[in-house]
C-alpha cells in the first residue's frame, strides 16, 4: 500500500518539450517499466501549449491539460514549466480535474503561489505537492519527480521531507538499515507550498502499508512545531525526525519582521524540543536518520 | 533583494504612498544645499546602508557621530556629512565590521504627533500577505513581539483584492488613531498593501510611520525587500541594486547560479541541495569543526559552475580544508569529480580535500578519483566525511 501514488496513477508532464521536462519524463517511464515491471504506460504524455498533436520521444503532446485528461486519461500532473508560467500551469491542471499535481519548478514568485493557494480552495479534490520539490515516489509502483529511483526500495516507512537531496540521503540510510518506503514525498522548501507535513502524517497514519514515519524538516517557519503537536494528539505510528540547520547563522535569510508571526519560533532547537516532547525519536546528526527510524520502530 | 531607504521612498512616492520631502546627497556640499532646498528649520541627515539601527549606530572613524542626525543649519549639515560620507557605520545589524556610508538622505523636519509601526510581510503558514501594526513605533519589533505580543495588530489580506477599506479602519481604530488620522489611514494602508503586491515585495516595513499634528500619515522610514524569484518581471529594479552592500563572493556565486553564504569557520563546504548543505554544516560542527560557508551547487550544475564554486571557496583565506558532499540525483557525481580534478590544475588546491560521493554515476566518479593520483581523502558516509575533514586541521 501507499499514499498519493498507486497503480491507477496516470501522469502527464506539463512542460514536456523542455529539456528537464523531457529528461525526467523519460526517467519516470523507465522507472515504471524497468524497475517496477509495469507493462502499461504510466507516463501517458505531456502538455505544451501550441505543440499539441506532435510527439516527443514517443510521448503524445497535447495543447491543454483538459485535452490530456480527455484523450489520455491523465489524473496526475508533473510540472516542469518555467517559473514565470508555473502558477498558471498549476491552476490549469486543477481546473482540468487533475487529482494530484506535483510541481517540481524552482523559483516561482511567492505571490504567484499565494494566488494559487487561493485558487485551489475552489478545487478541494485536487492535491498540490510542491513547488520546488523532488516529487513523490511509491517504490516499485511509480515515481513522479526527479529523485534517483534506485535509492528507494519498497517497504513500510512513510518519508516526508522539505529538502530534495536530504530525502535521497534519508532513503539511502533507510536502505542501509534494511528499510524501504511505502511512499516518499518531498513537500518543497518554498514559503508557500501545497501539501504540508500534517496532511501527509494523516495520510500515512491511515495507510495500512505504512508502519512508521520519517519526517525531515529544517529551520524557518513553524510547520514542524505544528506537526509535533499533531503527532502528539493524532498519530499512533512511530515517528522519527531530523531538523536541518542547527548551525545556520540567524538572520541571514529570514528577514527582520519574518520572526514576528510565529512569535519567535523557527530555530532548530525549538523544533527538536517540540518533536521530542511529542514522543518523536529525533536524529541528532543527519547521519543518524535511518538509525533513528529503526530505534523508533524498536521502542514501539 | 534589498534596497536603500531613499530608493524605497522614491518607489513609495510613485505609488502614492505619502513620504516626507527629501534630497539625496552624495557629497557634503549636496547635504548643505539640501538643507536650503528643504526649507524647514530642522532637517534630518540619514546614512543610507542596508541595515537597521542607524540612529543608535556610531561610526568607526568618528565614535561620537550617530548614523542619523538632526541639523539646524547648512553648515551643520555639511559638517556631519563630512564625517559620515566614506566612513564606516556600525549598528546592531551590521556586525562589528560595519558598513561604509556612500550616500546620505536629507529630509525635512516634521511636526510629529505619534510614531507607529507598520509592516507588510508574507505569512507563509496562512499563504497571504499580512499587515503588522503597532502603536509602539520606533521600537524594535522583535522585542515588542517577545515582550508584548498583545500590542501587535495583524490583518491578512487577499493579494488579488487588496486591503479593503473596513480592514484599514479596523487597523486604524486598533491603533487608537483620531478621526483625521483614521481617514488618512483609509488611503495610506491600502496603498502600502497594493505596493507590496505590485512590486513583489517580501517585506515593506515602515518604522516609524508618523502621524503629523494635522492628522496626516507619512512614511518616515522605509525598508523594502523584493522577492528574488519575481525580479524577472521588474527589470527596472536592477538599477536599484547596490553591489557595495553585498558580500563580493556572494555576488560572484549568484552570478554563477550558486547559492553561497560566507561564514566564519575554516572548513569549506561544497554540497548539492540546500537541506544537505545545511546538514553538512551541522555535522561538521557536531564533530568539532567550524564551517567556512554554506554552498549549494544546485540540482543541475555543470562543470563550469562547480569549478566556479571551488574558486569561491578557495578564495576564502580562512579555508584550511574542504569537504565535498554530493548525493547525486540530477547532479551526476562524475561532473563534480571532473570539475574537482580540473580545479587542481586551474585553481591549484593546496588544502586537504575530503570527498564523499553517493548517487548517480558514483562508481564512475570514484574510479576517476582513484585514477587521478591526487591526494584526495575519500569518505564512505556523512559521519566519516565530517570526522576526516576535522582531523586534517
Amino acid at each position: 500500500m501507499s499514499i498519493l501514488v498507486d497503480r491507477n496513477t496516470r501522469i502527464i508532464t506539463q512542460g514536456i518539450t523542455g529539456s528537464a521536462g523531457l529528461f525526467h519524463s523519460q526517467k519516470c517511464r523507465e522507472y515504471a517499466r524497468d524497475e517496477c515491471g509495469r507493462k502499461e504506460d504510466v507516463l501517458v504524455g505531456g502538455v505544451t501549449p501550441g505543440k499539441g498533436g506532435t510527439e516527443v520521444d514517443g510521448f503524445p503532446v497535447f495543447d491543454s491539460v483538459c485535452e490530456a485528461v480527455d484523450k489520455a486519461g491523465a489524473n496526475t500532473a508533473m510540472i516542469f514549466v518555467p517559473p514565470p508560467f508555473a502558477a498558471d500551469a498549476i491552476m490549469e491542471a486543477a481546473d482540468a480535474g487533475i487529482e494530484l499535481i506535483v510541481a517540481i519548478t524552482e523559483g516561482i514568485p511567492v505571490l504567484d503561489m499565494a494566488k494559487v493557494a487561493r485558487f485551489l480552495e475552489d478545487y478541494p479534490e485536487t492535491r498540490l505537492v510542491g513547488p520546488n520539490c523532488p516529487g513523490v515516489i511509491t517504490p516499485g509502483v511509480a515515481k513522479i519527480g526527479i529523485m534517483p529511483g534506485y535509492i528507494h526500495s519498497p517497504g513500510s516507512v512513510g518519508l516526508i521531507s522539505k529538502s530534495g537531496t536530504l530525502t535521497y540521503e534519508a532513503a539511502w540510510q533507510l536502505g542501509n538499515v534494511g528499510l524501504g518506503q511505502s511512499t516518499a514525498v518531498g513537500i518543497g522548501g518554498d514559503p508557500i507550498i501545497g501539501t504540508k507535513f500534517i496532511e501527509l502524517l494523516d495520510l500515512f497514519e491511515a495507510d495500512p502499508g505504512t508502519e512508521a514515519i520519517l519526517m525531515i524538516g529544517e529551520i524557518g517557519g513553524d510547520a514542524e512545531i505544528k506537526a509535533a503537536e499533531h503527532i502528539r494528539d493524532h498519530i499512533t505510528k512511530p515517528v522519527a525526525a531530523f531538523i536541518a540547520g542547527k548551525t545556520a547563522p540567524p538572520g541571514k535569510r529570514m528577514g527582520h519582521a519574518g520572526a514576528i508571526i510565529s512569535g519567535g519560533k523557527g530555530t532548530a532547537a525549538e523544533k527538536v524540543e517540540a518533536l521530542e516532547a511529542a514522543g518523536v525519536e529525533v536524529a541528532e546528526s543527519p547521519a543518524d536518520m535511518g538509525a533513528a527510524l529503526k530505534r523508533a520502530l524498536e521502542s514501539n | 533583494m534589498k534596497i536603500h531607504e531613499y530608493q524605497a521612498k522614491q518607489l513609495f512616492a510613485k505609488a502614492g504612498v505619502p513620504i516626507p520631502r527629501g534630497v539625496v546627497a552624495k557629497t557634503s556640499d549636496d547635504a548643505a544645499k539640501a538643507y536650503g532646498e528643504l526649507g524647514t528649520k530642522v532637517c534630518v541627515v540619514k546614512s543610507q546602508i542596508h541595515a537597521g539601527g542607524r540612529g543608535k549606530g556610531r561610526f568607526k572613524e568618528h565614535p561620537e557621530q550617530p548614523g542619523v542626525v538632526l541639523v539646524k543649519s547648512p553648515d551643520e549639515a555639511r559638517q556631519h556629512a563630512e564625517r559620515m560620507l566614506g566612513s564606516t557605520l556600525v549598528t546592531i545589524q551590521t556586525g562589528d565590521e560595519g558598513k561604509q556610508v556612500n550616500t546620505l538622505y536629507v529630509e525635512q523636519g516634521l511636526d510629529i504627533a505619534r510614531e507607529l509601526y507598520l509592516a507588510v510581510i508574507l505569512d507563509r503558514e496562512v499563504g497571504k500577505p499580512v499587515v503588522i501594526a503597532s502603536a509602539e513605533g520606533g521600537m524594535a519589533i522583535e522585542e515588542l513581539a517577545a515582550e508584548h505580543p498583545e500590542k501587535i495588530i495583524r490583518e491578512h489580506y487577499d493579494p488579488a483584492l487588496g486591503l479593503q477599506p473596513f480592514q484599514a479602519r479596523k487597523i486604524a481604530y486598533a491603533l487608537g488613531l483620531d478621526a483625521a488620522a483614521v481617514k488618512s489611514a483609509g488611503t495610506f494602508l491600502p496603498k502600502v498593501c497594493r505596493f507590496f503586491v505590485d512590486n513583489d515585495c517580501s517585506m515593506a516595513e515602515i518604522n516609524p510611520l508618523v502621524v503629523t499634528g494635522a492628522g496626516d500619515l507619512l512614511a518616515l522610514d522605509a525598508k523594502v525587500t523584493f522577492d528574488d524569484n519575481a525580479l524577472f518581471r521588474h527589470k527596472d529594479f536592477a538599477e536599484l541594486r547596490d553591489l557595495n552592500e553585498e558580500e563580493p563572493t556572494e555576488v560572484q556565486a549568484q552570478d554563477a547560479g550558486l547559492s553561497y553564504v560566507k561564514l566564519d569557520g575554516n572548513i569549506g563546504c561544497l554540497v548539492n541541495g540546500a537541506g544537505l548543505a545545511m546538514s553538512t554544516m551541522d555535522l561538521i560542527k557536531l564533530h568539532g569543526g567550524e564551517p567556512a560557508n554554506f554552498l549549494d551547487v544546485g540540482g543541475g550544475a555543470n562543470v563550469k559552475q562547480v569549478t566556479e564554486a571551488f574558486r569561491i571557496i578557495l578564495a576564502d583565506q580562512n579555508v584550511k580544508a574542504v569537504l565535498v558532499n554530493i548525493f547525486g540525483g540530477i547532479m551526476k557525481c562524475d561532473t563534480i569529480v571532473e570539475a574537482l580534478l580540473g580545479a587542481y590544475d586551474n585553481i591549484g588546491i593546496t588544502v586537504p580535500l575530503v570527498v564523499r560521493l553517493e548517487g548517480t554515476n558514483v562508481e564512475k566518479a570514484r574510479q576517476m578519483l582513484a585514477d587521478s593520483g591526487k591526494a584526495i581523502i575519500t569518505a564512505t558516509d556523512l559521519t566519516d566525511a565530517a570526522k576526516k575533514v576535522v582531523a586534517t586541521l
